[in-house]
Order: structure tokens, then sequence, then C-alpha cells
């Protein structure tokens, strides 16, 4: 079947502001599709776009293979959750979720019976009758997806639908959502700024950027081999240490010392490579490191107790590096000021390109 | 916003009397009024006796009861049309962008701030220039009448429907339009359906304040009126010119109710519509 | 797949979208916006630009030896005539009397807003509903009321005989009119100025208290500063149709001191000087719009 969405060269100016810029992107049919980025990266926009709330300056915008070109949005076969829910306050529950369906003029008795399915799907039939404000933040949430999902669109937008609830609330619709979209099967493009979310909920992401697409990939590709910096730094913790290209498989750091990675890049050229902190391992200047890993000699500055992990800030020749280790006792703990080698498995680090 | 709990210091003591003179003054000429409109005496100042006879005079009185039809017409029909006119104006202006918005938003303030004989004289000039230019074509006869006095009326109470109604929408969240567009609805049902049952408590407002206007007028109205098409305040305020008599107490006392009962029923919609409309933001 | 409201099959007719489609789209909404503004427009453009330029215009006739209105030429003599002494006197007046107004009108205002503002949700709008009930009412009865009032023969002047003390003798003067504008205007301006303080900010307030300022000082640098949106808004409602009253001086005051609305309405009655009546129209406009500029940038620059 044709993609779900697939974005060519569309790009989005407001005025002199370059919004969006050159966006390639294809989403496929059935899947949890996350846009992840800071405010202002263009991803909202990206979405409104999908929609038809904005109109690409130039390119190419097809749902299912069917170019949308200048349709308006009540003529596009998606459905949008809105980051304020946007639920109609002087219509019951009822009558929101009813609304699309209305609009289309589908059979009154048909009608009926698919509100109640739909708000049975977010286990709220039995508020129907309620006014929106009468309803906590979460519940609001549930009948926002549920008067979108009614309409049985093609694809379903998610601007940040969870931002306004609160932590515990957010993880566990979390889970209701991606468990709801994999049994609804509808292609999902979700936006977000919340890293964690993406991770959690989505099939792929695509990271954005001042307005362009930095990388898309599944969320274990996108975490452990981040190819820029950016996504290296936005996603989780990273380390970003700085080294010139000895050969294919080896590099060297400022001091002298040397470590494996695959740099693809010419002898003497400046790489930066990329460790997460938890990849990490610290022993003492003395002890062996385990047989294959790279090391590096640096310096413990800082110590932080976290509760289930300890975080060093140790000083080496080719940066600073933030080690995460385990708080259990067969992991050896070390002092400020203590002299440490820090080692990873080589094929934990990623060569970033800026 | 509450300040909770305050002590009674003597700023506050201060506050509360000064509201109280101030509240007496704002009451005490109209309560006076309407004793005095059941005053059995001739003489206004002095009162002898409660009676009803002014009120029998007046609901018998041609001219009176001949002006105050005259007020109701012209009301009517200026209060709808520039309810409408006024509601469309604010829509424009808040939801579009087109060639010309800023000189036409500009034109919008002009009825407001305009002085009334300023607008009584524009009015007269106009109509009397229009009048002399169409008659002489001798197909039509214009004269100055209801049509002239409700034309203008409407012209000075756009502006009010217009500002009244476009705070609302200003306040509007906009994604509830852009929800409407997301599920199907055309631009006139996303309006019908979804925006104007939410800017319906200022639509109201708007036509309560253009109906006030229109009733309250007498400069305007009395540049522009004809023989035999006076308004009830342009003949009291004739008649209060030659002298006070009791029956314009009556009178005064009567479009004083009428206020009333306008603002009373406003006030009872607006309590029925604010517990649908609190709370706005998309009910988030 | 229950909706009709697909788009066609891969329609040839639409393609991908380019800056020039874009503003094509931009377009069709701006035609949509004239569409919806253009009664109104019309309307305000036939019954209230037009009237406006043709005072314009008639403020440069001349008026003929029989008090006819003739247009030839840019007669300039009207508006040479503004700067007449007898004209001048009528202005100054008649500004004094609206500044004297609007300042009476804040001063008796803001204590009872900011008491308003500061009550209970259930008291403010109690308090609320009886300012509207005076601003609702017809204002030609409300400044009637002044004249029944004020008769030598009066109530308040027999409440003064009674105490021992004479029959007033205030009406027509211009104390009378003074007394009848503040009376009419003063819910215009506790009403904004109301909006303005309940709108505000208090934690600003305590944050300055916090901060070891006196009550007094915190109103002054704090309170009233925030408030004053508020009082722009109600000075340019009061000043404004103060300036050109014309029903409360016709009712209240005396003969012989005479403002600009009657002075204006004069010209196009017993004087029959349309000219000069249109210039004078046309001037207080001009006026009362430079007024209403400055203060809103005057008062926009104090936020």
């Amino acid at each position: 079947m044709a993609n779900a969405v697939e974005l060519s060269g569309v790009s989005k100016h407001f005025g002199d502001i370059i919004a969006v810029d050159d966006l390639r992107l294809d989403i496929g049919d059935g899947e949890f599709f996350s846009l992840l980025g800071p405010s202002g990266c263009g991803k909202t926009t990206t979405l409104r776009m999908i929609a038809g709330f904005e109109y690409p300056t130039s390119g190419s915008l097809r749902i299912h293979g069917v170019e949308m070109g200048l349709l308006p949005p009540n003529k596009r076969p998606v459905n949008t959750v809105f980051q304020s829910y946007a639920l109609f306050p002087h219509m019951t529950v009822e009558e929101n979720v009813a609304f699309g369906l209305l609009m289309q003029k589908v059979d009154k008795g048909v009608i009926g019976e698919r509100v109640t399915r739909a708000l049975s799907q977010v286990q709220l039939a039995h508020r129907a009758e309620a006014k929106p404000t009468q309803l906590s933040g979460g519940q609001r949430q549930r009948i926002a997806l549920a008067r979108a999902l009614v309409n049985e669109p093609e694809v379903l937008l998610l601007d940040e639908p969870l931002g306004a609830l609160d932590l515990k609330l957010r993880q566990s619709m979390q889970i209701e959502l991606k468990e709801l979209q994999s049994r609804v099967g509808i292609t999902f493009v979700y936006v977000t700024h919340d890293q964690q979310e993406a991770l959690t909920m989505s099939d792929r992401i695509g990271v954005m950027n001042d307005g362009k697409l930095l990388q898309v990939d599944d969320p274990q590709t996108l975490y452990e081999h981040p190819t820029s910096r950016f996504v290296a730094d936005f996603i989780g913790e990273i380390n970003l240490l700085t080294a010139t290209v000895v050969d294919a498989t080896m590099i060297q750091f400022a001091d002298g010392q040397r470590a494996q990675a695959k740099t693809g890049g010419t002898a003497g050229d400046e790489v930066t490579i990329a460790i997460r902190p938890e990849r990490l391992g610290l022993h003492a200047l003395e002890e062996e490191a385990p047989t294959g890993r790279n090391t590096i000699e640096g310096t413990v500055t800082r110590r932080i107790y976290h509760g289930d992990v300890w975080f060093y800030d140790v000083h080496t020749a080719a940066g600073n590096l933030e080690v995460k280790e385990e708080n259990r006792p067969s992991v050896r703990r070390f002092d400020e000021g203590e002299r440490v080698k820090a080692s990873w498995n080589p094929l934990a680090s990623t060569v970033v390109v800026d | 916003m509450s300040v909770g709990v305050r002590s009674k210091s003597p700023t506050e003591r201060i506050l509360a009397v000064e509201a109280l003179i101030v509240f007496a003054f704002l009451y005490a000429p109209i309560l006076v009024l309407v004793a005095f409109s059941f005053n059995e005496n001739d003489n206004v100042g002095i009162w002898t006796r409660p009676s009803f006879k002014w009120y029998g005079e007046m609901f018998q009185n041609d001219a009176v009861m001949g002006a105050l039809r005259n007020s109701l017409i012209v009301a009517a029909i200026s209060t709808v049309v520039a309810t409408v006119l006024g509601t469309a104006t604010a829509v424009a202006l808040e939801r579009h962008r087109f060639v010309g918005k800023r000189t036409f938003d500009g034109l919008t303030y002009l009825p407001v701030i305009i002085p009334d004989v300023t607008m009584a004289v524009m009015m007269l000039l106009f109509f009397a220039a229009a009048f002399r230019m169409i008659n002489g074509l001798g197909i039509f006869h214009f004269q100055f009448g209801l049509g002239t006095i409700s034309l203008s009326h409407i012209a000075f109470s756009i502006s009010f429907v217009a500002i009244v109604v476009r705070a609302r929408l200003g306040q509007l969240d906009p994604s509830l339009e852009e929800a409407a567009a997301d599920l199907y609805a055309s631009r006139w049902m996303a309006f019908r359906k979804v925006t104007l049952p939410l800017i319906a408590p200022a639509v109201v407002g708007g036509a309560l304040l253009a109906l006030t206007v229109s009733l309250d007028d007498v400069v305007v109205t009395s540049f522009v009126a004809g023989p035999g098409a006076t308004t009830l305040p342009v003949y009291v305020f004739g008649l209060v010119r030659r002298g006070v008599t009791p029956l314009i107490n009556a009178v005064s006392v009567l479009m004083l109710g009428a206020s009333m009962v306008l603002v009373l029923v406003s006030l009872v919609f607006q309590r029925d519509r604010g517990a649908r409309t609190r709370s706005d933001a998309g009910g988030a | 797949m229950t909706t009709d409201l697909r788009p066609p099959e891969s329609d040839p007719e639409i393609t991908a979208v380019t800056p020039e489609l874009e503003r094509d789209a931009e377009k069709a909404d701006a035609r949509r916006g004239l569409l919806i503004a253009a009664p109104a427009a019309l309307f305000l453009i036939l019954f209230f630009a037009v009237p406006l330029v043709i005072v314009f215009v008639y403020s440069f006739a001349t008026r003929s030896s029989t008090g006819l209105t003739l247009l030839e030429g840019w007669n300039l003599e009207s508006y040479r005539r503004l700067f007449d002494p007898l004209v001048g006197e009528i202005a100054l007046r008649s500004v004094m009397l609206a500044l004297a107004t609007t300042v009476i009108c804040l001063v008796l205002s803001y204590p009872l807003a900011y008491y308003m503002a500061t009550r209970s949700a259930t008291v403010r709008n109690i308090m609320l509903v009886l300012v509207m009930i005076p601003f609702w009412s017809n204002f030609l009865v409300r400044t009637y009321a002044w004249r029944v009032l004020l008769g030598t023969e009066g109530p308040l002047s027999q409440l003064s005989q009674a105490l021992g003390g004479e029959p007033i003798r205030v009406l027509f003067t211009n104390t009378a009119v003074l007394i009848g504008l503040v009376y009419g205007f003063l819910p215009f301006m506790v009403l904004p100025l109301y909006a303005a303080l309940e709108r505000m900010d208090w934690s600003l307030v305590e944050a300055g208290r916090d901060l070891y300022a006196t009550g007094w000082t915190a109103f002054r640098k704090i309170t009233f500063p925030l408030s004053l949106p508020g009082v722009i808004a109600g000075s340019i409602l009061v000043f404004i149709p103060t300036l050109g009253a014309y029903v409360t001086p016709a009712i209240l005051g005396g003969a012989k001191t005479t403002l600009l609305g009657d002075y204006i309405v004069s010209q196009f009655l017993a004087a029959r000087n349309q000219p000069f009546g249109s210039a004078l129209s046309f001037a207080v406009l001009a006026v009362m719009l430079v007024a209403t500029i400055v203060y809103f940038r005057t008062g926009a620059k104090n936020l």
C-alpha cells in the first residue's frame, strides 16, 4: 500500500523566516511516527501542513498517494488532536464526538452507534452527557482522541497532546496511546519535544531542528547511533570527544591515546565521537580494562549521587566525560580527584558530523 | 481575584463610605424622579398625594404614544441591522487579511469618537444634498423621517457592536475553529455551530448597546427627523425646554423602567449562557 | 472508510504547491474577508464617510446674505472665524468644563472602582450590576432628574430650607451643567477603571509590600500605574462626549453661557450659517481625534 504520508521538498516560508526547509519524509501505513525537536524547529508547522491549516510554500504533500495541494482541512482524510484539546465548550461530550460525523452527513442512527463505540474505546461512555469543563485534563484528552478517531481518518495527527498532564498521568497515557494505535491500526503522526515520550511510543522518530529534518530512524538506532551532533545532544545525555583520524578503524586523542572506531575518514581529519554515559565504565588506573574496549585516562572532578546511579564528571585530554555507573556493591566507587580510566566498547560509539 | 480577608483598616472604612456615597449619588435622583411621578400635584417639586393620574394621562396622550412607537420602530430596525453588520465587521477584521483592512479598521472607530453634534450635522447635510439630487430626477421623492433616523442610528451603532464582538472573538481559542474545520465543517458550518454560539453573549451585549444608544439619542435624531416623525427622547427634550410638567416625570419613569427591564433580561441571558461558555480555551 | 469527503483519487488538477499557488490561496482568503466586510463597509462609506466629506466640503462654502449655502470655490472665511475671540471663549469654556467633569469623575470613580475590585466575587458582581443600571438607563431622563432636583422649589431646595438655609439657586448655571455631566458620565469612568483594576495581578502589590513599601507608596508606584489603561479609557470616554455636550447644557444650563454643542447647533437653526457650523463641527472632531491618539500614545508608553 502507498505510504500514508509523503512529503517531498516541502518548505514553508513566513516572509523571511524559513520555518520548514525542504523536507523529505515518508511515513508508512500503520506506523507510529514521531516528529521530535525543540520549540521552533518546525515540527508543529509540518503537522499543520499535513492537516491543511497551513499550505506549503512549495513541495508536494501526499496522503496515500493522493496529492493534497491546496485542499482545505475539511476536505482531507486526516484528523487532529490539538495541544489544547480544542473541545467545544458549549457542547456535551457526546455532541463533541459526534461533530465530525454530523458534518459528513452520516446517518443519525449510525452516528449514535459509532459515538458510543468511540467513547467506550476511551472508557468514557459514562460521561457522554457531561460538558468538557466538568472533566479532568486526562479525560478531556481522551475525548479529544475519541472525537478524532470516530471519523476513522487515514492519518491521525497529534500535537503534543500530553503536555498539559502531570508526569504519572502522562506516562500511563503514553502506554494507552501506543496500545490504542496498535489496536486501531491507523497511522499516527505525533509531535513532541519530549524525547522520552518519543522513544517510548514511536516506531520511528524524525528529529528536526531549525526547519530541517536531521535524522529519521527507529528509537534504538537514533539513541545509540546519532548521526549528528544535534541529535546526539538532544536525545538523552551524550559525551562528545574530539579526536583525529589515524586510519579507517583508529582515532587518536590529544594526549596520544588511541581508540578503535569506525571512522570512514582520511588520516588527519578531525572527528567527534559520541558515547552515551551509561556505556562508559570507570576503572582504577592500575586495573586492566576488559579486552577489546577502548580506554582513556582522566581525573574525577565531581560525583553526584542519584539514588539508583552515580554520575561522575571525568576530565580527560579529549574533553569532559559524564559517566553513569550503577549504584551497586559490585561496582567500584571513586572519589573526587582520583585518577581513573574510562572504557567503552568500540561499537557503542558513533562518529558524528555537525 | 480575591485579596482575602482584610482587616477593617481606616482606609477600608473610608473606601466603603465613599462607595456608599457614590451609589447614593447615582440612585437618589432616579428614586426622586420615580417618587414624583406618582405625585398628584401639578407642581413638580411639591409633594402632595400619591396618584396614578399622570400615567393615565400619558397613555392617552397621542403625541407621546406616537413618539414612543416611532422610537421602538427605529430602535428595532437599527439594532437588528447594526448587530448583523457589526458582527460581520468583527469577523472580517479579526479573522481575515485583505486590502484596505487597516483603513476599514480605522473607519469603524470613528463613529465612537465623533461627537454627536458633528454626526448630526453630517447626516443633515448629507441627506439634504442626497434628496436634492435624487428628488430632482423626478422618479422618487425622499423625505426626512423614520428612514433617515434609522439609517443614522445604524451608522453610529455598527461600531459599538463591532468593538464588543471583536473583543470576544479575540479571546476565543483559534484552535476551536481549526478543530471544526478538521472535523469536516465548511466555513459557514464552523461559524454557525462553533463560533457563533461562543460569541453569542458578545453579540447580545452589542445589540443591547445598539438598542440603548438608539433609544438615548437626541441630537442626531432631532436633526434628521421630519414632520410627524419624532422619537420619544426628542419629544421629551422639546417638552423640557419649554418647562417641566409632571407628565414628563411619568414618561421618564416609563423610559427608565424599560431600560431596567432590558438590563435584567440581558443579565439573565448572560447567566444562562455563562454556565455553558465559561472556561473557553477549548475546555483545556 | 465511511466518509465521502475524501479528495478525488489523484486528480490531475491538484498539483504540488508552488509559491504562486500559496499566494493564490492567500488571495482567496482575502476575497472572502472582503465579501464578509462588504455590506458593512459599503454602509459605513455611504452613510458615514461620505457625510463626513460633505461636512468638510461645506466648511469651505460661502454663506449668502439670505442664509443659503453656496458652494463656490474654497472659502476659508469659516476657518478664519474659528480664531475669533468669541469662538475661543466658547471653546475654552467647553474644554474647561470637559476637563473638570473628567477630573471629578476620575476622583469619584477611582476609590469606588478600587473598592469594587477588591471585594469577593459575589459582592463584586452585585456592585457591578448596581453600576450598570444607571449606565443603561436613558441619558436624557437621568439629566432631567437633576432639572427636577435642582429647581428652586425642588426637593433639594426644600431640604436646605428645612435645615434652616436658603433655597438653592443652582439651576441654569455652569455648576448645574457640571453636576449634570458628572452624573451622566460617572458610569463611563467607573466601568473601564473597574475592568482594569479587576484584571490586575495583585500579587505584584503584595510583592511591593514585601519589599517594604507602605500602603500609599505601593498604590502610587504599583497599583495606579498598572491601572493606567483603565484611567485612560475612562478619561477618553468622559472627555470626548462632554466636550461636545448638547443635551445636558440645554436642560440644565443657562442662556448666558454658551458651549460648543449649542453653538454648533444654533448655526443650523437660528443663525443659518451652515459653512461656519460645518467648520466648527469638523474642527471639534479633529481636536478629539488628535486628543485621542495623543492620549493613547502617551498612555501606551507608560505601560
